[in-house]
């Protein structure tokens, strides 16, 4: 009889009595450490194989049929959304709405990073905490504060300012100062990530490359456009990428706060594609909408990703 | 080149078959009178608009169980928000999944938007149409999809948005008694005196108010209240934006003449009312601010809690009459059954059931008046007689002598209509004429090619 006591060893499992030709590739396939790796990875990509790519593609199917979703109409509903008036000016006002919001975001960002950087170690904490809440705060419940704040007819801002001896602003009922409130809120909840990323870029820049600056006569302009921004470029088109992602695709603040009105000048997509798809009750219209910008994000993230990778090797 | 593919909630079993049962089903229950099952057992589940009225709720769930008792069935109802549309994603996720509730009430366009996967109801509907006579005319618009039944209207939630005045202002400063004009007496309506409340009238006493430092708040964003009032504006002008055979109309001389008036009347609004939500006008009334709003009594029952001496200071009553008459916007809400349901003959003898007249009448007290039926048989209940302060102060709520109900969209076919409302052309057209100053004509232009886009429904 064989012998059955099985130990484990750095090698792996032994004195099991199977004839060794047959485990010998399994034992091969699970001492792998990609094969451990992928294994462990499996039940997230199952996750994400459900709820990421499945209802993805599944969106992409129904923006392709027609309203009753009995018939296959290829890219009717784009061309029937770029035919619409109402469709260009969401388009143009998710450009904006996004564009300055992540530029602003970015710099935000960028200049509190540095303010923080340059505090004593002491202090850095603190102020790291207060200027991240609001990037912890559930959105929804924030833009409903921030539309009390905005609220048309009893808005604290103005009680404020008609206080101050100052006239009121039309925040949200006009379609210039509305648009100028949801770029806010957003740039409000959303430069405490640029500043996070930020701030841990800087501290990986090495001290010796300012030192070496500062003695071939650099000033502090200097040291920041030929040290920190090149140090940080990775970082900063990484997290450009992803904000531009999540803030073309915001919902909550818009649909809060103004719900796309005044005369839809503030809808962007995805409270357009709310309005078409949930409340008129046109799916794959809605979801055409939603899809709209899906092909010239994936383009702007493969050449971001592309430099990033360039950079990268020549890091390396 | 369209390819015909399967729905979406019928892989299995084809859904035309399903529906073609279904109408063979109906046209057979249609021959004869509706028969209430014996014994309909098992149980139910119903997903219903979650009432902001405390206790209303409570109201519904006795019926129910009153019903679940009797027939040895065992209901259960889920209340479901309508902040944040939470009741509408619920529907369009059970239709897009093929299962859910057995039951499921419909904000207004809803029924439209599902009566794919709806069943037909014509059996209960009709019995209901034998015993109280004439349904609400916009109840049927958004319920009998192609002479089918797929909702029967509810009392829960159902509402019209009448005027709702500051008796004390209007005599003030306005010189109008809307109390006289219009008592908690139908019998006692002098049609002389009511003829004279027309939008002329009401245009010269929102001039003087504003003066006076009250307006009158008059949404005009993209939500409900908004559409509903200038829906009804627009109806009592003439204007029709699609008719029936998907001919563009919006460029009339109706058009041009309820859009001068408008211009007047946003005139003498605060101008926050382009932001307001559905819950914009009610603040400003509750806030002693405003003379006179168009909405359901929910503003004088909040005020009843926030500011008593307004609420004693309202009067509930019908809207100005037009050049092609007098109307209201309502808003019905629905019961439909799912075709997936599998209790379906259960669920009809509860819709029945709870849409009886001594049901009814329960609804209507539990909400202090607000909830609405469809059947104007049904405008005679006590509640809307002698809720206070003032005595009397929603008798003027349900529609009542010359006053007609409408809806913003009709009468395009309701695939079209959904669009138009939900889409607010109506209000978003008066806005660019009213606040961006644009000119009449291009708005009109706008507008046409904005409904061109609708009829692609």
């Amino acid at each position: 009889m064989a012998d059955t006591v099985q130990t484990w060893t750095g090698s792996g499992l032994r004195g099991v009595a199977v004839a060794p030709s047959t485990l010998q590739p399994l034992r091969r396939f699970l001492g792998r450490h990609s094969t451990i790796a992928f294994l462990m990875c499996l039940p997230l990509m199952i996750i994400i194989a459900g709820l990421v790519i499945y209802p993805a593609c599944f969106s992409i199917y129904l923006s392709m049929l027609n309203r009753a979703q009995t018939h296959f109409i290829g890219l009717g509903n784009f061309k029937f959304l770029l035919s619409r008036d109402v469709f260009q000016m969401v388009v143009e006002q998710t450009a904006i709405f996004a564009l300055s919001a992540v530029l602003f975001k970015a710099l935000i960002g960028l200049i509190t990073a540095h303010l923080i950087n340059n505090l004593p170690a002491k202090g850095q904490r603190k102020w790291r905490g207060m200027l991240l809440v609001p990037w912890v705060i559930p959105l929804a419940l924030s833009s409903l504060g921030w539309w009390w704040l905005f609220d048309p007819t009893h808005s604290a801002f103005n009680y404020v300012l008609e206080e101050l001896g100052f006239t009121e602003i039309p925040w949200l009922s006009q379609p210039a100062w509305a648009r100028f409130s949801v770029i806010l809120v957003n740039v409000w909840f959303g430069a405490p990530f640029f500043l996070i990323m930020y701030l841990a870029a800087l501290k990986s820049v090495p001290e010796q490359l300012y030192e070496a600056a500062a003695i071939d006569g650099a000033n502090a302009w200097q040291k920041f456009v030929h040290i920190t921004l090149p140090m940080m470029r990775n970082i900063i088109a990484i997290t450009v990428l992803f904000s531009l992602i999540v803030t073309f695709a915001n919902f909550d603040i818009v649909q809060i706060m103004t719900g796309g009105g005044p005369r839809n000048t503030t809808h962007v997509f995805a409270t357009y594609a709310f309005m078409l798809g949930i409340r008129s009750g046109d799916l794959p219209l809605g979801a055409a909408t939603s899809l709209f910008m899906f092909p010239i994000l994936a383009v702007a993230a493969i050449f971001i990703l592309r430099g990033v990778r360039k950079r990268g090797r020549e890091i390396g | 080149m369209t390819v015909t593919l399967l729905p979406a909630q019928s892989r299995k079993v084809s859904r035309r078959s399903v529906l073609k049962s279904a109408a063979l089903g109906s046209a057979a229950v249609l021959a004869s009178p509706y028969v209430k099952g014996a014994y309909a057992a098992g149980s139910l589940s119903l997903g219903v608009w979650d009432h902001w009225v405390p206790g209303a709720n409570k109201a519904l769930t006795a019926l129910c169980d009153e019903w679940g008792a009797k027939n040895n069935c065992e209901v259960k109802i889920d209340y479901i928000t309508s902040q944040g549309e939470k009741d509408k994603l619920t529907a369009a996720a059970e239709a897009q999944a093929g299962t859910g509730h057995d039951i499921m009430s419909h904000r207004d366009w809803n029924i439209r938007i599902h009566a794919e996967v709806l069943e037909p109801l014509n059996d209960v509907a009709d019995g209901l149409i034998k015993q109280y006579g004439p349904i609400s005319p916009v109840a049927e618009y958004l319920a009998k999809i192609k002479g089918t039944w797929r909702g029967i209207p509810t009392t829960v939630g159902s509402q019209v948005k009448p005027c709702c005045s500051r008796i004390s202002l209007y005599k003030e400063h306005a010189g109008i008694d809307v109390q006289d004009l219009f008592p908690a007496d139908e019998s006692k309506w002098d049609k002389a005196k009511i003829d004279t409340w027309t939008w002329d009238t009401y245009l010269t006493s929102a001039e003087k108010l504003y003066k006076a430092g009250y307006p009158v708040g008059l949404p005009m964003g993209q939500t409900s209240d908004a559409v509903d009032w200038v829906g009804a504006l627009f109806n009592s002008f003439g204007v029709v934006m699609v008719d029936g055979k998907d001919n563009i109309k919006i460029n009339s001389d109706e058009t041009r003449q309820a859009m001068e008036y408008l211009k007047k009347l946003m005139a003498v609004n605060p101008p926050e009312v382009y932001a307001w939500d559905d819950a914009g006008n009610n603040r400003w009334l509750i806030s002693g601010k405003g003379s006179s709003i168009m909405n359901p009594p929910s503003a004088w029952a909040v005020a009843k809690r926030d500011n008593p001496s307004v609420a004693a200071d309202c009067w509930t009553h019908p809207m100005p009459k037009g050049p092609k008459g007098r109307f209201v916007g309502q808003l019905p809400q629905f019961y439909g059954l799912w075709s997936f349901s599998k209790n379906k003959q259960a669920a009809k003898d509860l819709l029945l059931y709870i849409s009886q007249k001594s049901s009814v009448a329960q609804l209507v007290e539990a909400s202090s008046g607000y909830d609405l039926p469809s059947f104007k048989t049904m405008y005679d209940l006590d509640t809307w007689k002698k809720v206070e302060p003032p005595v009397g102060t929603v008798y003027g709520y349900p529609p009542r002598g010359d006053e007609q109900t409408s809806i913003a969209g009709a009468p395009a076919r309701s695939e079209v209509g959904a669009q138009i409302y939900n889409q607010a052309i109506n209000t978003v057209m008066v806005a660019k004429f009213t606040q961006g100053n644009e000119k009449l004509d291009d708005v009109i232009k706008w507008a046409e090619n904005e409904l061109e886009g609708t009829l692609r429904a």
